[in-house]
């Protein structure tokens, strides 16, 4: 079984770097573990490549930051869906994934998982709440990759 | 009564742009204005920051062309470090640098075209919004759509293997480069499995300029006339007028082709160019200083170069020019959509120019880097994917930068896309009373063609969609669009 973990985001906006450094941080762990079933990535934004990494995969878990949501983290399911955003520098996770189905005929089991942020000013230093949000977001990633093969289970959950 | 129309915000672009048509008594366009209404920043931020941070500063201007800033300001930093500008680096250190570059140019160019200017062209720009994009353009011709997601994932993989990493890439360090070309990268980029590598990307990059070939084939009168009008041309050539979008003297020429600036060094710049400040625009309006505003502003980006270049250094995309050059007997391409053609041929010469350097030995040496004399002054220009691209720092003897000026792109193309926007509202708003769907369009096809950059044209931050408005001669708003 395949796993991709993609953060995105902008490391030099503070908070907005948060999925890029869980991502940097997890890979970490699974090269110490010498795990070699996942794949990491990262980007500034979503792109259509993107939608070939995914095909190549069996659970895919995007990482981004939220400016909205309640503190700590959340996870849901994501479907495919093509939205068109008024600037195709950057696709939405759902578009990726409609691409993914469309050009490829792939249909991994994805999530997004969100993590609450606080500050996007033009700095690299993420905010110790955002901290926090990640040091518990990246607990519960952790569980998930002892044993991805659970949240497949889960897919329709 | 005079009427306004103002288009906001201008979509399939990076940043916030709004324009504004006046209309008047007679219903007929009178004046139109690309605004940019971003706050410009940058070049503040970095004053007082160390020198040598200055190449991995700048990158952060931009999610699209991070390498062309981080490349531009390593340039300008050879020169602080006293590597030369331009020619003094170790032969790995500059082809290191040329492949991350035509790794960025690559993918920059893979992402316009499919991604923003195709959906015009498969669709028409008359044809509903939510058909003009890349999803519906992978619906249309998969095969197209699959080719320019392995383009750009290719362009990526050449970024990070040559910069360190996809994000804030840290490869090119005043004096030199920070890494060389393991066997293993280059062999994966050169010999990778399935489409991913060297020869795969060539082959698509032909078959991209096959469809463009096809397109205006069915299209000719078109694509020859929709928002054609005469310009100057400005870029960086290397020797012999060669096509070098990595180093070289700035040239440029008339809308016949004769030069009028004669292969100028980069750090000369200032006293052929300046910057002229107009009320209603953050973004500034270069010209070419010997000329004056009125005579001497320009274009830059593919068009201009392959309109200034005498020939390009590799072999299929030279036989492809040579067939764009002959269309207009040698003379320059005015009209803004041989624009996407000219994108496509250079798409092609970073495709060759990446497989040529992957089969370097230099890139796996091992003298990276090298320092002389510190200079308190430096330029970097570079041939960025949407024009030239200038850097200019000045740094104190505590080693602190004391100014910085960045002329982007995007900037250089500020008085042409202005052009573009009057030209094509006076072809189709001339009596308008409503904006339609397919006058928005339009309009921003026209300033689509030069890829604008809006963020980096003002070295913005922050979260901009784009605006159009339609004002009558009192300035009441007749009709707005906002996206």
């Amino acid at each position: 079984m395949r796993t991709l973990l993609y953060g995105y985001g902008n490391p030099g906006r503070q908070d907005d770097g948060i999925g890029v450094a869980l991502v940097d941080e997890l890979e970490a762990w699974a090269q110490s573990r010498g795990r070699q079933d996942i794949t990491f990535e990262r980007n500034y934004q979503l792109n259509a490549e993107d939608s070939w990494v995914a095909s190549r995969h069996d659970l895919v878990v995007f990482v981004d930051a939220s400016r909205e949501q309640e503190d700590g983290f959340r996870l849901r399911p994501l479907e495919p869906a093509h939205r068109a955003a008024f600037s195709t520098h950057a696709m939405s996770p759902e578009s990726v994934l409609a691409l993914c189905r469309d050009l490829y005929g792939a249909r991994p089991c994805a999530r997004l998982l969100t993590v609450r942020g606080y500050s996007w000013e033009p700095n690299e230093a993420m905010t110790a709440a955002a901290r926090g949000n990640l040091e518990a977001a990246k607990a519960y990633l952790l569980r998930v990759l002892e044993a991805p093969e659970d949240l497949l289970r889960t897919r329709s959950a | 009564m005079s009427q306004k129309i103002v288009i906001e915000p201008v979509t399939r672009v990076e940043g916030h742009g709004k324009v504004t048509i006046h209309l008047n008594d007679a219903g007929q366009v009178e004046e139109s204005r690309l605004h940019i209404v971003e706050f410009r920043g940058f070049e503040r931020f970095v004053q007082g920051r160390p020198f040598w941070e200055a190449p991995v500063l700048v990158e952060r201007l931009c999610g699209i062309c991070p390498v062309s800033h981080h490349l531009a300001a390593a340039k300008a930093m050879d020169v602080i470090v006293g590597a030369g500008p331009g020619d003094g680096l170790t032969p790995t250190a500059e082809k290191m640098r040329r492949l991350m570059h035509y790794g960025q140019i690559f993918q920059s160019h893979a992402l316009h075209f499919f991604h923003l200017a195709s959906p015009d062209l498969l669709f028409g720009y008359d044809a509903p919004p939510e058909k003009r994009n890349v999803i519906a353009v992978a619906m249309e011709n998969r095969e197209l759509a699959t080719q320019a997601v392995l383009m750009r994932r290719y362009g990526q993989e050449v970024i990070a293997a040559t910069a360190g990493k996809k994000i804030h890439g840290t490869g090119a360090i005043p004096g030199g480069i920070n890494k060389n070309l393991s066997v293993e990268e280059r062999d994966r980029l050169l010999h990778g499995p399935g489409k991913m590598n060297a020869d795969a990307m060539v082959s698509y990059a032909q078959g991209a300029l096959e469809f463009l070939k096809a397109y205006y084939a069915k299209n000719k009168d078109f694509v020859d006339n929709f928002s054609k009008f005469p310009s100057n041309h400005l870029c960086l050539v290397g020797p012999g007028g060669a096509l070098d979008l990595y180093h070289g003297v700035l040239r440029a020429v008339d809308p016949e082709g004769r030069r009028i600036l004669h292969d100028v060094e980069c750090q000369d710049y200032l006293a052929h160019i300046r910057e002229e400040v107009r009320s209603w625009s953050y973004m500034k309006f270069p010209y070419l200083r010997h000329l004056g505003p009125e005579k001497g502003w320009y274009r830059v980006g593919p068009l201009a170069r392959l309109n200034t270049v005498e020939y390009i250094p590799t072999p299929l995309a030279q036989e492809e020019f040579e067939y764009y050059r002959g269309l207009t007997g040698g003379k320059p391409h005015n009209a803004c959509l041989h624009t996407h053609w000219a994108r496509l041929i250079e798409c092609l010469h970073a495709a060759e120019m990446i497989r040529t350097l992957l089969n370097d030995p230099d890139l796996q040496g091992t003298d990276l880097v090298v320092t002389g004399k510190r200079e308190p002054e430096g330029i970097g220009i570079i041939e960025a994917p949407r024009g030239t691209l200038i850097h200019h720092y000045r740094v104190g003897a505590n080693d602190q930068i004391e100014m910085a000026n960045l002329i982007v792109s995007t900037t250089h193309n500020n008085e042409p896309m202005n052009r573009a926007v009057a030209g094509v509202a006076r072809a189709m708003m001339n009596g308008a009373k409503k904006i339609t769907e397919a006058m928005t369009n339009a309009v921003e096809v026209a300033i689509r063609a030069y890829d604008p950059c809006l963020s980096c044209a003002t070295h913005a931050y922050g979260q901009m969609p784009l605006e159009i408005t339609l004002l009558d001669a009192e300035g009441g708003v007749v009709d707005r669009v906002v996206r």
